[in-house]
């Protein structure tokens, strides 16, 4: 599950739309009837998956950023996570 | 979605993870998803809506200009799902303003349709205005029944705008309210389903409220028809596996704990009627001595945070025992007010769905006449069946809006 290969793009998933949302300050997964609120990270992590970038582009931009490494073992397995949930699905 | 709790019509109230667990009554949060049920006019007579019997005595229809002022009220607010209901949304000309105005404020926006009156043209209108998701209701799988639950011909429009949903982009989502009249065939619904490319579908059982109060004793499915399709979704979806999504809602009535209704009354949830009444959960009109507010009196803010009505089930003083001193009273709220209401007079009382009720046989007595009942399914039980009717509804008296039977 968790074996993504670092070339794949993740992207939100069709009928799902992220946003910020200033009343809960947090990024919110928004779904038919339903919403997921998402802490920091999650949030920093969907907030990167356009369908354009790959996800070892994602994790470099997410360690720059955080001026973190090593952070790839986690963004995977969140990332496989979002996939098994239909958050995210992957483009070509 | 797994966490949904659908109520007639397929409106389904929010997941647990949009409440924000703010239960003291002293700090609600904000009113996260909105509901505005347009309109009360509709072109189907489904004998299960959850509307208000006496929905054609109620007052006029709010302009577009106060259903924008909602909108924008309600997302400063917070309100981030919205739902658009009815009635048959479809029937109001300004569906394609509404929703354009929703879509620049950030909301999410899920049409709930019956499908008729949506064609090619007002498709697109509404893709262009930003509409988010469409459901789509179903009765069955058969054109007869179809027809016959909602009185009207539509099966083969509905079939039209199911494929129109997909042309268009949108995840095809089925909603089949369930019931002894039509839960045999759950097969064949899941086959028409399969067939449409639908990606998700929910089979939501009758909740007995409204008409479907009225038709209870017609609707109510047996033990073994329940079970029956039960199992027949679960092969259907060990064949289908991820294709197609779906979500087997049980009838209140067979379970022995409630549902956590809402998240809790004025926790998460507001509904706007057509006529402008602001309401804690869509049944909520039914419930006595509950002096709900209306939108062309007060602004949003103060409804939500400040009537009486979205007060009066915050927090946990209003229960009586067996709730209130119940470990799992933070976890269901009693359950549902209106079903305390309409099945032992008394709004306060748990939820009777639970088997902790003293009134819990009122539940069961009711399965028990089914299972009487079980393989006459032709048989009707006394009264006949109810078409939600504009007429039939006049003749409801105001004030009697469950017709408590």
């Amino acid at each position: 599950m968790s074996e993504l290969a670092p070339t794949v793009k993740p992207a939100i998933a069709h009928g799902m739309r992220l946003q910020f949302e200033a009343a809960q300050d947090a990024h919110v997964l928004l779904y038919p009837e339903g919403m997921v609120k998402l802490n920091g990270s999650a949030g920093a992590i969907l907030s990167r998956c356009d369908g354009v970038r790959t996800l070892a582009d994602i994790v470099a931009d997410l360690e720059r950023s955080y001026g973190a490494t090593g952070l790839g073992a986690d963004v995977s397995a969140f990332v496989a996570l979002a996939l098994e949930r239909r958050w995210l699905e992957l483009r070509e | 979605m797994s966490a949904e709790l659908p109520v007639g019509h397929g409106l389904a109230a929010p997941n647990a993870a949009l409440a924000p667990g703010t239960h003291d009554g002293r700090s609600p949060g904000p009113p996260l998803w909105l509901l505005l049920e347009l309109t009360y006019r509709c072109p189907l007579h489904c004998v299960f809506c959850y509307n208000p019997t006496d929905f054609a005595n109620t007052g006029a229809e709010l302009a577009t200009a106060d259903w924008l002022r909602v909108l924008r009220e309600a997302r400063a607010l917070g309100a981030v799902q919205l739902g658009l209901s009815g009635g048959e949304p479809l029937a109001r000309d300004d569906l394609e303003t509404i929703v354009a105005e929703a879509h620049a404020l950030g909301f999410y926006i899920n049409l709930i349709t019956s499908g008729i009156g949506l064609n090619e043209a007002r498709m697109r209108a509404l893709k262009a205005a930003g509409l988010d998701h469409i459901q789509l209701s179903f009765q069955d799988s058969t054109r007869e029944l179809n027809d016959f639950l909602s009185s009207t011909r539509t099966f083969e429009l509905k079939s039209q705008v199911a494929a129109l949903i997909r042309q268009h982009g949108y995840p095809m989502v089925l909603n089949v309210v369930l019931h002894r009249l039509n839960i045999d065939h759950v097969g064949e619904i899941l086959e028409m389903a399969e067939r449409m490319g639908a990606h998700y579908v929910e089979l939501a059982n009758t909740q007995y409220y409204g008409w479907a109060w009225l038709n209870r004793e017609h609707l109510l499915p047996s033990r073994a028809q329940l079970e029956r399709a039960e199992a027949v979704t679960r092969q259907f979806r060990e064949r289908v596996g991820n294709r197609m999504q779906i979500y087997f809602v049980v009838p209140d009535y067979f379970e022995t704990r409630p549902k956590a209704c809402m998240s809790g009354l004025g926790s998460v949830f507001l509904a706007i009627a057509p006529d402008g009444t602001a309401m804690p959960c869509h049944a909520a009109r039914m419930l006595p001595g509950l002096a709900l507010p209306n939108v062309r009196d007060l602004d949003i803010r103060t409804i939500w945070y400040d009537s009486p009505a979205f007060n009066r089930f915050r927090g946990e003083d209003w229960m009586k025992e067996p709730c209130r001193s119940c470990p799992e009273r933070s976890k269901d709220f009693g359950g549902c007010r209106c079903q305390a209401y309409l099945l032992t007079g008394d709004p306060d009382n748990a939820d009777p769905v639970c088997d902790l009720s003293p009134y819990h046989e009122r539940v069961t007595e009711a399965v028990a006449r089914a299972e009487l009942r079980a393989g006459t399914q032709g048989t009707a039980p006394g009264r006949a069946l109810v078409f939600r009717d504009h007429r039939i509804s006049i003749a409801v008296e105001p004030g009697d809006p469950a017709r408590r039977g």
